[in-house]
């Protein structure tokens, strides 16, 4: 029996305004390598994205009369910020964390995903 | 005595019990109350007779309960499921439900559980302690310096974190072992030290230290090949010999340099030696586990027959080697302490480093490093600084022996 973890990767936005065509190709190769070390270990990634930088997203609360407020940015406005996300299955946390250490982000955060009782995921 | 030996059971056997159950139960919470349970019904069942082997009559009542209750429980909730993996070539019986499986390893895949990296310290400590000893949640608030609530909640975060993330019930890799390895000795080692100072009336609570005593020797037992558990076993063996000594009648704290020799455990302190000995020479090509060098510096100071016959220089070599494998704000402190020990040493430079430390963020609220800066201060005769110096101590110390022992110096360089 697998679970899923979702690692959720966290940069600095610097990189965005840092980065190359041949940064970008780079990156790509070393998700590239990532993933087939996922595989490799017996896991698998069921899903992931890259995301655009942070200073582009928009974030819509609840305000206190339950009317939606859009606020520019992003919901935490730290140093480093959501830059992606990958969903991986693996059979335990030792596995996913052996993985995380691999994923090239700076900072990885490793969540289990809610086991909701059913094989399939939530698909619209 | 059925009560004496019920006990004692408690003391020792509870890890066995539990860990064994939790691989019929796969799942900590029922686990724990089917041993709680199984220890009920011994007080009844062993009026008329302490069985042979208590750890098995122990385990094997746990079990029974474990398989009623899930036969009854299946569908009425849901669980959180231990990861267990099988045991290979016991399926069989164990699914029958037979005999009492024994499976020396299980309580040592659960103390891996425990301490996993992927836990908080805190919660390592508190996991290790309640579901793995059956400690109690008070003792367990006064280790921690946290409230009952609080320990009872993180306990509970921390199992829901075992079962959703899946930490596994596993002895780790060779490849990972050490570094695991490492964060159980720690958190063992912290027990003992919670025991060893403890908060209460006395000096140390002799429950923590059994307890700490009772896991390293389990981790020396199942792990025969690793340097690092007989090393901690000895570095405890080598502390605990000195404990009688450490206090004098009046219950006044003495330190190691006017401790009557006499009173040291010899027992101890031989069986401390060999496994030190043991540790410090099957030391891995990497060099010295940082126990081993903790237990010789232990052990230097054992085997002197005097204070002015202690190897300082030797002892000031092993911290320098501490240094080097596991640097820490406290391992600087303790050299510092060591280096202005040995004859002729430069005591305003060991001040200068220790008051380098100061600013270390986790020595904030650490009594030791004011309390080492006024001994200097002292020696070096600064009086007026001295005396501030144990003030800053006082305000960190809540055990009462050592309170008074920092009151009664700080008189006397005050009244001096």
């Amino acid at each position: 029996m697998m679970a899923r973890y979702m690692f959720l990767m966290f940069d600095s936005e610097d990189w965005y305004d840092d980065v190359d065509e041949q940064g970008m190709a780079d990156e790509m190769r070393l998700h590239h390598d990532f993933m087939e070390a996922v595989r490799a270990a017996g896991a698998s990634v069921v899903g992931g994205e890259a995301l655009e930088r942070p200073s582009t997203a928009s974030t819509v609360r609840r305000g206190d009369d339950g009317a939606p407020m859009v606020t520019d940015g992003p919901f935490a406005d730290t140093k480093e910020a959501l830059g992606g996300f990958y969903v991986i299955e693996a059979a335990d946390l030792d596995v996913a964390l052996r993985l995380a250490a691999i994923c090239p982000a700076g900072t990885v955060e490793v969540r289990p995903v809610l086991d909701i009782g059913d094989d399939d995921p939530v698909t619209p | 005595m059925p009560e004496a030996a019920l006990q004692r059971a408690y003391r020792t056997a509870w890890p066995v019990v539990v860990a064994t159950t939790a691989r019929v139960t796969r799942d900590l919470d029922l686990a724990e109350d089917c041993t709680q349970d199984a220890f009920v019904r011994a007080l009844g069942a062993w009026a008329d007779g302490v069985p042979a082997n208590p750890t098995g009559w122990l385990t094997t009542t746990a079990r029974r309960i474990a398989l009623d209750r899930l036969r009854r429980e299946t569908a009425l909730r849901r669980r959180l499921p231990l990861l267990v993996e099988p045991v290979v070539g016991k399926g069989a019986a164990q699914e029958a439900g037979q005999e009492a499986p024994t499976e020396p390893a299980d309580p040592l895949r659960l103390v891996f559980t425990c301490c996993h990296p992927a836990l908080a310290r805190e919660s390592q400590v508190a996991l290790t302690l309640r579901p793995l000893c059956g400690v109690d949640t008070a003792a367990i608030a006064a280790v921690l310096l946290t409230g009952e609530a609080g320990v009872a909640a993180r306990i509970t975060r921390a199992k829901r974190k075992i079962a959703s993330a899946r930490i596994p019930f596993r002895i780790p890799a060779e490849d990972e072992l050490p570094a695991r390895l490492d964060a159980v000795l720690t958190v063992v080692h912290l027990l003992y030290t919670a025991g060893h100072v403890g908060s209460g009336p006395g000096l140390t609570s002799a429950d923590l230290t059994g307890r700490a005593f009772g896991l390293a020797r389990m981790l020396v037992r199942l792990l025969p090949g690793e340097p690092e558990p007989r090393a901690l076993l000895g570095l405890l063996l080598l502390t605990e010999a000195r404990a009688g000594a450490r206090t004098d009648g009046g219950g006044e704290l003495v330190l190691l340099d006017d401790q009557d020799r006499s009173g040291w455990d010899r027992r101890m302190i031989a069986e401390g030696l060999t496994l030190a000995t043991a540790a410090l020479r099957a030391g891995p090509d990497t060099g010295h586990g940082r126990f081993a060098l903790q237990a010789a510096v232990a052990g230097l100071h054992v085997v002197a027959t005097s204070p002015e016959r202690t190897d300082r220089a030797l002892i000031v070599t092993m911290y320098d080697a501490l240094m080097g494998v596991a640097p820490s704000p406290v391992v600087a402190l303790n050299r510092a302490a060591a280096r202005s020990r040995v004859p002729g040493s430069d005591l305003g430079a060991v001040l200068a480093d220790l008051d380098a430390l100061a600013d270390d963020p986790a020595l904030a609220r650490y009594p030791y490093l004011p309390a080492a800066r006024a001994d200097l201060l002292r020696r070096l005769g600064r009086t007026v600084e001295a005396v501030a110096a144990y003030d800053a101590a006082l305000a960190l110390t809540t055990n009462p022996v050592e309170r008074r022992f920092l009151a009664g110096r700080r008189a006397t360089v005050h009244g001096g």
